[in-house]
Formats: structure tokens, C-alpha cells, sequence
């Protein structure tokens, strides 16, 4: 099942991905891929700290814009409209028992689309992520609840990349990031590209009749 | 006495970091109920506990590296 909560808050669809991994834990539900954009925020993982952010937090503050500590992989990242981001709630028992191989696969999904859009994305051994000429299209931070994952990716399509210069993305300095629009030179529809990563990920990760709901303009929990 | 042992997260990865204990020593748990929070790379896992009892101890502090097959804790 694929579910489109529209734009959001980062808390609300972290709420709505715990009571998916809860549900799915349950066998209430199948395999399900939440897809969102987020109001400006910054996110550190678990192995991240706020070291990697350069700016003032209460500078942040005065403009609504969160710095949160959240329990996925990683360190800091941005999220913004404009970038589409996705959160799978797959039980990975029921096809593969790894971790990394899950990433992997994620990285799969965004290859296959931006090759889509005729860019040639790809990955770097060790630095988890999708890039393009060595610069950063897609980030990636999981989290699982026994094998049944939460938290997952994010493409920068329209994103306003300015947002980036205010951390060291992952915590890594030389890293430049990137974006779908910047590269074809126009600004991408966002609700095609939804509809082109969904088919991508379908076909990577199998989860059957897509079944495509569209939650905006609805409340979410 | 129940052994919690780190499981195999991934493939050719024998190393993980234990970031959090959802429980303390002395707190009752439930089988299959998060117990403690493992990191490898980009990835966060929330171990189950593989029984219902007491958590009777904690072998791996948070912030502590450990091996797949390392006993973490025992639950009796």
C-alpha cells in the first residue's frame, strides 16, 4: 500500500510511521511506503551531533525551523518542500533478514528513477546515500523495530539547496549536495516524480498492486 | 535465564554500537517488545527482547561497541 500524506510536519509523520510499524507488527496491515514533504526542519540521527550544524539554532528558532534528535541512522540532514521523501514499513523477515542490504536496495529505487529523468546517479562504497558526479542527491537513514522498518530516504527535487549550507551534510565536510531540478536546468512536478518513485520502488522491493492513497488535505493521526 | 545475544544485522557486519536500553536493570519486559537500540552504519535496530521476565543485567553500556554473538543482557 502506498500512502501520500501531502506536506507535513516532521513529527506528525514520524507519529504516523510508529503507529504503521505497530500496525504492521500486528499483521493488522502489508507492507506499506508513507510518502511526504516536509516543512523546513533539521534532523540528527544517532550518530550525529549538533557540531554539524553551523548555523544558530535560535536563529533557526525565529523562523519555525526545528532542529531535532531523532533514532535513525546518520547524522544531520535538511528536509524541506521540495524534497520527496519516503518511509517504508517493510517487514524485512518476510524477505531478507539484513540490514544493508536494505539500504541497497533503497539506493536501487533512487538510481532507477533519476535514470528515468536520463541522469546517472549512482553509489560511493561506504558512503551510504545516492550521488551524482560525486555530489549528493539522496540521503538515507533507516531504523528498524525488530525487522519491520521506519524512518528511510529523501531526493532533493525542487529543494532549495541554500538549507544545506547550513549543516555538513551527514557530518562529512567536503560534501556538496545536489539536486533534480538544479541538474536539468527545470523546476520537476512534483506529483510525477511521487508517481515515477513509487513505480521504482515497487519494482525493487515487490510489494504488489500498487494501491495509491492520497491523504492531503486529510488529517494524518 | 533468557541470554540476549547481538544478532546478525547485515551481511559481513560482526560489529555494531549499542546506542540505547529502552529498559533498566530491575524493569519487567515483554517478549517481542523493543529492548535495546543498535546502530550499524545508516541503519537503527530496535532489538526485541526474545522473552518475557526481568531484566536481570546489562553486560554493554550505551555508546559500547559489541560483536554479533556478544551476550548484552540476560532476562530471567
Amino acid at each position: 500500500m502506498i500512502i501520500d500524506l501531502g506536506l507535513t510536519d516532521y513529527e506528525q509523520a514520524y507519529r504516523a510511521q510508529l503507529e504503521f510499524v505497530a500496525r504492521r507488527k500486528l499483521g493488522e496491515i502489508e507492507d506499506t511506503l508513507l510518502i511526504t514533504e516536509h516543512n523546513p526542519v533539521f534532523t540528527i540521527g544517532r550518530t550525529g551531533s549538533k557540531e554539524s550544524l553551523l548555523v544558530d539554532e535560535k536563529v533557526l528558532a525565529q523562523k519555525g525551523i526545528k532542529v531535532l534528535s531523532v533514532d535513525r541512522g546518520g547524522d544531520i540532514t535538511f528536509h524541506g518542500p521540495g524534497q520527496l521523501v519516503a518511509y517504508p514499513i517493510i517487514d524485512l523477515k518476510a524477505s531478507l533478514c539484513d540490514l544493508h542490504r536494505y539500504l541497497r536496495y533503497l539506493e536501487e529505487a533512487v538510481i532507477l528513477f533519476l535514470k528515468r529523468y536520463s541522469v546517472a546517479a549512482g553509489r560511493i562504497t561506504g558512503k551510504t546515500g545516492v550521488w551524482v558526479q560525486g555530489r549528493k542527491i539522496a540521503s538515507l537513514g533507516i531504523g528498524a523495530s525488530g525487522w519491520v522498518t521506519y524512518h528511510g530516504l529523501s531526493i532533493n527535487i525542487n529543494v532549495d539547496l541554500s538549507f544545506f549550507a547550513m549543516i555538513y551534510p551527514c557530518g562529512m565536510k567536503s560534501v556538496e549536495t545536489i539536486s533534480l531540478n538544479r541538474i536539468l536546468g527545470k523546476n520537476v512536478a512534483m506529483d510525477e516524480a511521487k508517481r515515477i518513485f513509487v513505480a521504482y520502488f515497487q519494482k525493487v522491493f515487490n510489494l504488489g498492486d500498487i494501491c495509491y492513497r492520497d491523504r492531503r488535505k486529510t488529517q494524518v493521526a | 535465564m533468557t541470554d540476549v545475544k547481538l544478532p546478525v544485522l547485515a551481511e559481513g557486519v560482526n560489529k555494531a554500537t549499542v546506542a540505547y536500553w529502552h529498559k533498566s536493570v530491575g524493569d519487567a519486559v515483554k517478549e517481542g517488545e523493543d529492548l535495546v537500540e543498535l546502530v550499524t552504519d545508516k541503519a537503527t535496530f530496535n532489538m526485541p527482547s526474545p522473552a518475557s521476565g526481568v531484566l536481570k543485567e546489562v553486560l554493554i553500556s550505551e555508546g559500547a561497541e559489541v560483536s554479533v554473538g556478544q551476550l548484552l543482557a540476560r532476562i530471567e
